[in-house]
């Protein structure tokens, strides 16, 4: 049987766990910091000593850990990159932007742990040599940024931030900011230009690289709250015993986030890849099921930017057999490990872990009219591409859902889409244009339908 | 589109670069198909090296690639997106060695979407560092229907009012549309309309729908003039150029955004609906309105000035100039300018006479008056030519000479203190000491203790410097040469009309000594003449000595005679001229 399991989310839905530092401390809270502080160097075969510092920047390598917040990009690697010999300052930032439509894990640990969040930043910003760090919170979340910035003054009275912490003679200090309601503040750079209090423009890369050229040009960490909550548990287990949850190159546990047409939508925290898509949307431990009598359409699997699958769908994935041979195996949708890879496989993502369902009385034309307006709202409006095709597609999807459409309109949506993709400043490019360009052409024929049958009666209503 | 602009015989070839540098230097690259060497490091927008760029490195290779954010002084935005090329590099093999094809040159593998490996993934030449190896397809099918979809999006939502816009004739949306777009948009949306004639500041006029949002004019008002007037107000497709609060788009740089916008979107309202570019005729020459000696082109039409505009000297000013320098041109055109020569006969006052019964009567009285009897007050505003044809005369009466001093506030950017264009020249002829004006008070007491009397004035008013009508009133001749009408012209027995210098040729030396070079734009009015050409019959007439008669000549002859100029030729001064030590 598939089942949640609870790393993260352990004590936060508990009865009577409370988000005061109290509580977290009477649940193991605070001890991983503890542990690393009392880290000694460790000495190497050819005679050199590792530090603690490195010791866990190593352990988060080990883990296998990768990004919660969409890219999927490994954490180890993310922060081997960090340029080290600039000698600038070197900055951390937490992404609690949590914007991405279908998302709603982020705010789970904000709102009931947020001392787990603090102590991984810490404990992250202490591996990376950071001594101030920012938690930049999505502007929506007034309660979110009330409780973050009680939990650091409490952290702070213990002395877990500021000077000299626990007598280990590290400082750090992290401010929290909040954003004015912007999704692209939720992209990195464009973050970081917010948090230098511009307009959230992201930056062109090259050469701007967060690792090298971040916020003051200075080196730069940006991880999602739920990756950075991760580091507190790698440190806690050990790597080793870290990556044998989930499955190789996949380590670890995740929250997702299910939404739309199932009986029970909500966040389930399973092991990475032990879970399928069939078992997330149907299993009574997950989702339920569809409401009765209703047939899946569709599923959006990976927040709102992930190419869409259609139901009935099935990929051919890389799999490692019992011989250690990679053969391509044919998987149907329901059977997707919900994993990044398998995802990936499947030409979509796993994303920021938001699973959308839609079910056969969904309009699949009104569906993607409503995201093509998030994003036409979205766009920062700084690149051609993206400024002018994201209202563009927008705009012909607001005709074709009122009475407006033509056959031709399925290639329109195409031909725009196909100029923004792989052409733009930042992501959003991609994350815009790929919901258009996956539903058309798996729903081409509900597209073209809907044209043909505004044309027709168009034509009538001439004679 | 417009008429050449007015040049001279080309400079001599420039001398002969220096061994050439070592070949770690420089990165081999191919550019559509061909290969080219090119440095690894070139200057940025402030000079400073940086990596070379694949557009610059296509711009050695003499392949343009079209670009609407991206200007050469500004720092990159990378936001058009119109730059964008197909690229390659060097496939690398697992032992991170380069893949050899069977004939042993590199692999290259084309870059490509990494979702999607079959769509090439193109990359903005404008901000990408080249690599050894790589190759650039600037003209590939893949990079041209990069630029036709990215004219399509900045075309959707475009007025398209070219007929009655102002910059019809150098829009670059206009330029590109036609060589790098196609015909038809599949557009059928409706468009979304913006502020048309937004006040920005009392300069400057913004028609946001015509904006391409490349963001220059912010970059430039908030990099280069330190001014952070502009910004972008919406999201998206509706996002607008704004200032910070209406009208309030005011520093002395403003004006510099309207030169730089691609498009039509800012407009000079100075020069806004007054001419077509294409009739201009475009003459290169300098502003006069302080020591620093931006570069300019003058846009002229039938004898009539109608804007300057900055051209580039990084020797100078890069390619801005302030405000109130490039609207200070309307004097030249005045009603009331001197047209005629004039002489002071007793009982019969002032009569229009014409040249040589003019300069023959000034000759015949200079030729009387004996040594020490004579001073010069030649402004710094005159060219260094006409200074030193003044300085000849000088030498001849051992006359006491000096120019005037002209102060106010300079800034960090451009505006010098020196409100003079010529101090310099000024000085290095010997007109004027260190210290312009210094002299003045000797003068004055020469004309008060009677043993100056004669005083010869060009382009100054002198009753406005401490030698008042009294004084002047003392004089047996008093000389002078100007543009405009002044209390120092009304006490003249000689009136000589000058020109202004876009109705001349000549050199200034600017503040940091740069001897630089303009020419005529248009006729001077009436009888008017350039003062080089009267002084040197002046000179003639006086000393006997017979110099050059034309302006090249002039120069030259200075350049052997004067030792600040030592080494000068005309002809080597080029468009933006050469440095002297001061
Ligand atoms: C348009 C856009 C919006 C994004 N929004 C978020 C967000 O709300 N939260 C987040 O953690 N990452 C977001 N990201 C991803 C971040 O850019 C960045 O990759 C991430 O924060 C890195 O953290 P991770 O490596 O821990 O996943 C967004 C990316 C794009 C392109
Ligand atoms: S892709 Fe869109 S969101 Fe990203 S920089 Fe360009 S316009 Fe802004
Ligand atoms: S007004 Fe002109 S310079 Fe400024 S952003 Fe628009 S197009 Fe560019
Ligand atoms: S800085 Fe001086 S020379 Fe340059 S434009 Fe202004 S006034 Fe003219
Ligand atoms: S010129 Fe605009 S992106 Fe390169």
């Amino acid at each position: 049987m598939p089942q949640e399991h609870r790393l993260i989310l352990k004590h936060a839905d508990q009865p009577g766990y409370t988000p005061d530092l109290e509580c977290y401390l009477r649940h193991g809270g605070y001890d991983a910091l503890k542990k690393v502080l009392a880290l000694a160097p460790k000495d190497l075969p050819d005679g050199k000593k590792m530090s603690p510092q490195e010791q866990v920047r190593e352990d988060v390598k080990a883990s296998g850990l990768r990004g919660r917040g969409g890219a999927g990009f490994s954490a180890g690697i993310k922060w081997s990159l960090v340029d080290r010999r600039s000698g600038k300052p070197i900055y951390l930032i937490c992404n609690a932007d949590e914007s991405e439509p279908g998302t709603f894990k982020d705010r789970q640990i904000i709102h009931k742990d947020p001392h787990q969040l603090i102590e991984g930043m810490i404990l992250s910003c202490w591996a990376n040599d950071v001594k101030l760090a920012y938690l930049y919170i999505r502007g929506e979340m007034p309660q979110g940024a009330k409780l973050l910035n009680k939990a650091l003054d409490e952290a702070r009275a213990k002395n877990f931030l500021g000077k000299n912490i626990l007598g280990s003679g590290f400082d750090l200090e992290i401010h929290l900011h909040r954003g004015a309601g912007a999704y692209i503040c939720g992209e990195e750079t464009g973050l970081i230009e917010s948090l230098e209090g511009k307009r959230a423009y992201p930056r062109i890369k090259p050469p701007y690289f967060p690792a090298v050229l971040g916020l003051y040009m200075c080196p730069t960490i940006v991880n999602n709250v739920e990756t950075l909550c991760h580091v507190k548990h790698i440190v806690s287990m050990g790597p080793g015993e870290y990556a044998k949850l989930g499955t190789p190159n996949n380590t670890g546990t995740r929250i997702v986030s299910l939404s739309g047409d199932v009986k029970r939508p909500g966040y389930f925290e399973i092991e990475v890849g032990k879970v399928t898509i069939g078992e997330l949307i149907n299993d009574p431990a997950f989702g339920g099921g569809l409401r009765d009598g209703r047939k899946l359409k569709a599923i959006i699997p990976g927040g709102s930017s992930s190419k869409i699958l259609k139901a009935g769908e099935t990929f051919k994935l890389n799999r490692k057999g019992a011989d250690g041979q990679m053969t391509k195996v044919e998987v149907p949708l329901l059977d997707l490990p919900y994993d990044f890879d398998s995802l990936m496989g499947a030409g979509t993502m796993s994303g920021s872990g938001a699973i959308i369902v839609l079910d056969d009385t969904r309009d699949i034309v009104e569906a993607l009219a409503n995201l093509a307006e998030f994003y036409a709202h979205e766009s920062c409006g700084q690149c051609t591409p993206c400024r002018e095709g994201a209202l563009w597609m927008s705009k012909a999807l607001h005709r074709m859902t009122h009475g407006e459409g033509r056959k031709a309109d399925a290639d329109y949506l195409l031909h725009i889409a196909q100029n923004i993709q792989g052409r733009t400043i930042c992501a959003f490019g991609e994350a815009a244009a790929w919901p258009v360009l996956s539903f058309v052409k798996k729903f081409k024929e509900d597209f073209e339908a809907k044209g043909a049958a505004d044309e027709a009666k168009a034509a009538a209503a001439k004679h | 589109m417009s008429a050449p602009a007015t040049t001279e015989a080309k400079p001599a070839a420039p001398p002969a670069p220096a061994a050439p540098p070592p070949p770690s230097d420089k990165i081999k690259i191919k550019v559509d198909g061909r290969e080219v060497e090119v440095p690894k490091m070139m200057p940025d927008w402030q000079g400073k090296p940086q990596p070379t760029t694949m557009l610059q490195a296509c711009q050695l290779a003499a392949h343009e690639v079209p670009h609407y954010c991206y200007h050469p002084k500004l720092p990159i935005a990378g936001n058009c997106r119109m730059c964008l090329v197909e690229f390659g590099t060097p496939q690398m093999g697992p032992d991170r060695k380069p893949v050899l094809n069977e004939d042993g040159t590199p692999k290259i593998a084309k870059s490509v979407l990494p979702y999607e490996p079959g769509t090439p993934r193109g990359a903005i030449a404008c901000a990408t560092p080249i690599s050894p190896g790589m190759e650039i397809y600037p003209n590939s099918p893949a990079t041209k229907q990069m630029r036709e979809a990215v004219l399509e999006s900045l075309l959707i939502n475009h007025p398209l009012d070219c007929p009655i816009c102002d910059q019809a004739g150098e829009c670059k949306l206009q330029e590109y549309s036609v060589e790098h777009g196609q015909a038809q948009s599949r557009f059928v949306e409706a468009k979304v309309h913006k502020p048309k004639a937004v006040d920005l500041g009392p300069r400057i006029v913004l028609d946001d729908e015509r904006c391409v949002l490349c963001t220059r004019c912010i970059r430039f008002t908030k990099d280069i003039a330190g001014d952070d007037a502009l910004g972008i107000v919406n999201r998206g497709s509706y996002n607008t150029i704004a200032a910070w609060a209406e009208g309030k788009f005011d520093n002395n740089y403003t004006l510099n955004t309207v030169d730089i916008c691609p498009v039509g979107a800012l407009t000079s309202k100075d020069f806004r609906f007054q001419m077509r570019v294409w009739f201009m005729k475009e003459t290169k020459s300098l502003c006069t309105s302080c020591g620093t000696g931006c570069n300019i082109v003058v846009g002229s039409r039938e004898e009539k000035v109608y804007r300057y505009e900055p051209r580039q000297n990084d020797a100078v000013n890069s390619t801005w100039m302030c405000d109130s320098g490039r609207l200070n041109y309307k004097w030249i055109g005045r009603a009331d300018r001197l047209q005629k020569c004039g002489m002071r006969i007793a009982e019969r006052g002032m009569l229009e006479v014409a040249w040589p019964t003019a300069l023959k009567a000034i000759s015949a009285k200079l030729a009387s008056a004996p040594s020490g009897s004579v001073a010069i007050v030649a402004s710094a505003r005159q060219t260094t030519e006409e200074l030193f044809l003044l300085a000849k005369l000088a030498k001849k009466f051992n006359a006491l000479t000096d120019s005037v001093a002209r102060n106010a506030e300079g800034d960090k950017l451009l505006v010098n203190a020196d409100k003079n264009p010529n101090s310099n020249g000024a000085r290095l002829t010997g007109i004027a000491g260190p210290q312009l004006g210094a002299n003045l008070a000797k003068i004055s007491d020469g004309l008060r203790s009677g043993g100056i009397r004669t005083l010869i004035v060009f382009g100054e008013d002198v009753t406005k410097h401490g030698i008042g009508a009294d004084l002047l009133a003392k004089l047996d001749t008093l000389i002078v040469s100007d543009i405009l009408p002044s209390a120092t012209t009304a006490a003249a027995h000689f009136v000589l009309p000058g020109c202004a210098h876009l109705e001349k040729r000549g050199t200034f030396v600017n503040v940091k000594g740069r001897v630089q070079k303009f020419m005529k734009a248009v006729e001077a009015p009436g009888d008017a003449r350039p003062e080089w050409e009267f002084l040197h019959e002046l000179v003639h007439n006086v000393t006997g000595q017979n110099g050059f008669s034309t302006i090249e000549g002039l120069f030259n002859e200075m350049a052997r005679e004067v030792p600040g100029f030592a080494g000068l030729e005309w002809a080597k001064l080029g468009d933006t001229g050469v440095t002297v030590q001061i």
